[in-house]
């Protein structure tokens, strides 16, 4: 069995702010060539880096040994062309007139000065709302009119509006990103004087990339009525419409979200979501109990183990009154003082239990009492988790650079008749120029 | 213009965020999308039908801003699935439907009687979108799951905070969006496999596995090296480990709880930054000569943030961004939502905010799309539907029922 994408083929320009877009389509089966200049993709030199004790005889580049590099480039196959030389461009165009996809992250200008950017490429304008300038006048005529052209930016390239050259410039990380574009004002502590704060895994290239996926994938499904297109990403704007609350809340009512610990932020404080288990692990309370068979359940559980008294009589009340609703609406909680005493109960309720046990222990109590909870995993204990290893998520892969497999996150998306896979390790500096200019001829 | 996916039809029994998020990015490409919402609990199946933010805090069933914001440019019709007339309406629309989607519990398809078998028996190339969770196999299939939950298992939460400190998590349900994101590109991979083969399938989509794809480096750092992202050297978040950047964090400035981040790449970055900084005294300090190179700068990482952070507390955080963008160092205010909605030029405007005009709530600023299509733009320019508002032309004009059946169905509860 393919992945979904098989038969299609994607020309990547390596960057780090669309490597991940490109994973994702080459693990969805798609044939991602990957063009990296003759030093090496920036994304090599990331840390970190498998440490040289484990390393294999043979692999002592630091740019075949970045773990960052490895993850985000499964699947793809690698040519070296220097983009700056005129054979290096003429083989990308070749590489173009094949593709049905061409994504990049490159600096707005970067490859029109270069002669290889959408209009040269396809000899029709970037923007349905303004004219570039005619293609091929003095430069090489187009080489794919089909060609879907996605682009990943901070701030966007042909945005609507006009923005001052400043702007489309931006110079931009991930953590700015998230600065700007709204997450951060929203995750943090309920301590103020601490920082905002954003996550580990750069997020914020993330969601663009997922944009990018989702972009490619419809423009693909147009393609037979419309043609290639461009499709032009803003990482600010992606961030700002993946916020949730953040975003609705002010629109629909102006609500100032007030960030805090371990929980949504809410115009004001709200009770702990989160508690720490026997194990020094956390427990996320969720959403909390929400139904009479979550509050029955609490305090069935309470019963079980044996807390009723360290509850007290309040918290057991107001559990006792909880069972007597059927589904406790938010606008019940957020308004009927009796409904938001009861949910605070259940979450007292949770975060007593979560005392008692280990996080797992608690969640596994409390899921299987049908209360939904979570443990707070790392990444790496979430890849040991029974469950996960029981639906095969964690994927060893055989490691070239070890000469041995490795353990990756598995496929994200489980199709059950075109599996997406990670077909290849992430390609070493030029594996596969010969191979690929082979095929061209 | 535009209308890149009008050739699609859904059949969508979604909800909340990490579901209806993903038909909102077909509908608003133009596929139709017909929302199914249960009669009798009035559509609260989905938890944020009627569940603030409100507009003027006025209150109901079609208040709800959020569902408003998530279900614009759909359909909407109501079947009562506790009855035989109502399996069959959906039946019936399922056999028309390219696509049906949904984010219940695992089992709660199976138990109104349309798991992926009965599906392939309605249409044999129905593509059918399934989103929970944990998926619909394994020890954990039967346990429930929001957003901060799925976050918190595959390790999304543990990932933001300070060394030392609690986790602080997401303050949002950033995996509700991204979900989303991944059932919808789930949805079109899957169309556009049975475009090329004429095979439909089923897609069994969990949220936690979608989100443990998300820390790749930090999985193979444990595999390879056997570093554990809980060990005690884990960095605060706002740091940068991959690459290395320092200076990279996010610093107090003049004002109450006003902050701004900065991160600079290279040496270049750095000499860029000190020379913004002018002759002030801490300027002085932070030209030592331990802070010229990444490896100094990383080893006296404290030291440094303390001094850059005496600098920052004294101006405004639009100063520094305007100051640092102008010489090409990456630095940006920590918005709130109300500057970066209506005061930021890159995001401002109806482009990326569009007005829809609701027939209860009025008009109602949403979500854009953070792309623009050079030939298939997206668009928003409809609310989310009321409850039942499409039943005459989802029944009628698509399903053929007459004016009677229909009658009959609305009074004897079905729809």
């Amino acid at each position: 069995m393919v992945g979904p994408l098989h038969g299609l083929t994607v020309v990547e320009i390596a960057h780090p702010f669309c490597a991940f877009a490109g994973k994702l389509l080459a693990d969805a089966g798609a044939d991602v060539i990957l063009v990296e200049p003759p030093e090496g993709a920036e994304q090599r030199t990331y840390e970190p880096f498998a440490e040289r004790r484990h390393v294999a005889a043979g692999f002592i580049a630091d740019s075949e040994l970045s773990l960052a590099w490895w993850a985000d480039n499964t699947s793809k196959r690698s040519v070296v062309a220097d983009l700056d030389t005129g054979p290096g461009r003429q083989f990308f165009r070749q590489l173009v007139a094949e593709a049905d996809i061409l994504l990049e992250a490159e600096r707005p200008g970067l490859l029109a000065d270069r002669g290889i950017d959408y209009t040269d490429l396809t000899g029709q304008p970037l923007s349905r709302h303004r004219s570039s300038p005619p293609a091929g006048a003095l430069g090489p005529p187009p080489v794919n009119e089909q060609l879907i052209q996605v682009s990943i930016t901070p701030l966007g390239r042909v945005w609507r509006r006009p923005v001052s050259e400043g702007h489309r410039h931006a110079e931009m990380t991930d953590l700015t990103i998230m600065a700007r574009g709204g997450p951060m004002a929203m995750c943090g502590y309920d301590d103020h004087t601490l920082a905002p704060m954003r996550s580990r895994g750069d997020q914020g290239i993330r969601t663009a990339c997922h944009v990018a996926v989702m972009a490619t994938m419809t423009a693909l499904l147009a393609r037979d009525a419309f043609g290639g297109q461009f499709l032009d990403v803003s990482m600010v704007a992606a961030a700002n419409v993946t916020t949730e609350a953040g975003s609705h809340g002010w629109l629909a009512s102006q609500q100032k979200p007030y960030r805090q610990t371990g929980r949504h932020a809410r115009p004001s404080l709200t009770e702990p979501a989160q508690v720490e288990c026997a194990d020094g692990r956390y427990l996320n309370t969720g959403a909390g109990a929400r139904s009479g068979r979550d509050f029955d359940a609490l305090l069935a559980y309470l019963t079980e183990l044996e807390l009723v008294d360290e509850a007290g009589p309040d918290m057991i009340a107001a559990l006792e009154r909880g069972g007597g609703y059927e589904d406790l609406t938010m606008d019940q909680v957020d308004r009927d003082p009796d409904a938001n005493a009861t949910f605070k109960a259940g979450r007292r309720a949770m975060r007593l239990i979560g005392q008692h046990l280990t996080a797992h222990e608690a969640f596994l109590g409390l899921q299987s009492r049908g209360i939904a909870c979570g443990v707070v995993w790392s990444a790496d204990e979430m890849m040991q988790d029974p469950h996960f290893v029981d639906r095969g998520f964690p994927t060893d892969v055989y490691q070239p650079q070890l000469d041995r497999e490795v353990t990756y996150p598995g496929p994200p998306i489980r199709f059950t008749k075109s599996p997406m896979s990670i077909r290849n390790p992430a390609p070493r500096l030029g594996e596969h120029t010969d191979d690929v200019r082979r095929q061209l001829r | 213009m535009g209308d890149a996916l009008a050739h699609l039809r859904i059949c969508d029994l979604t909800g909340q965020l990490a579901g209806a998020g993903a038909t909102r990015w077909l509908a608003s490409f133009g596929a139709e999308v017909i929302r199914v919402e249960d009669p009798v609990r009035q559509g609260q199946w989905d938890i944020l039908r009627g569940s603030p933010p409100y507009k003027d805090d006025r209150r109901g069933i079609e208040y709800g801003g959020a569902f408003n914001n998530h279900n614009v440019e759909k359909l909407g019709v109501t079947i009562n699935l506790r009855t035989d007339e109502g399996r069959q309406l959906l039946a019936d629309l399922i056999a028309t439907s390219d696509v049906v989607t949904e984010n219940f519990s695992a089992g709660v398809m199976e138990k109104f009687g349309f798991d992926y078998p009965r599906l392939r028996q309605l249409r044999d190339d129905i593509i059918y979108v399934s989103n929970c969770g944990f998926g619909h196999t394994g020890p954990y299939r039967d346990f429930r799951s929001w957003g901060p939950v799925a976050q918190a298992v595959s390790g999304l939460t543990h990932a933001v905070g300070l060394a030392d400190e609690e986790p602080a998590g997401w303050g949002y349900s950033y995996l509700d969006h991204t979900g989303a994101y991944y059932m919808a590109m789930a949805i079109m991979m899957a169309l556009w496999h049975r475009q090329r083969t004429g095979e439909g399938q089923w897609v069994d989509l969990s949220c936690t596995e979608a989100a443990g794809n998300l820390h790749g480096a930090d999985v193979l750092d444990w595999s390879v090296n056997g570093t554990t992202a809980r060990s005690a050297t884990t960095p605060d978040s706002n740091r940068s480990t991959s690459p290395l950047m320092v200076p990279h964090g996010v610093y107090r400035c003049q004002g109450d709880d006003e902050w701004v981040a900065i991160s600079c790449r290279d040496d270049d970055d750095w000499q860029s930054l000190l020379a913004v900084m002018g002759h002030e005294g801490v300027r002085l300090e932070l030209n030592h000569r331990q802070f010229r190179a990444l490896e100094g700068r990383r080893e006296f990482e404290n030291d440094l943030d303390r001094l850059l952070g005496l600098w920052c507390r004294q101006r405004s955080r639009w100063q520094i961004e305007d100051e640092l963008q102008e010489v090409g160092v990456p630095a940006a205010a920590v918005r709130t939502p109300a500057e970066r909605i209506d005061g930021d030029i890159a995001t401002g405007g109806r482009d990326l905010w569009p007005v829809v005009d609701h027939p209860q709530m009025g008009a109602m600023r949403v979500d854009g799309q953070a792309v623009e299509f050079s030939k298939t733009p997206w668009t928003i320019e409809y609310p989310a539907p009321t409850l039942g508002e499409h039943n005459a032309y989802v029944f009628g004009e698509i399903l053929g029922l007459s004016e009677k059946a229909l009658a009959k169905y609305r009074s004897n509860g079905v729809i």
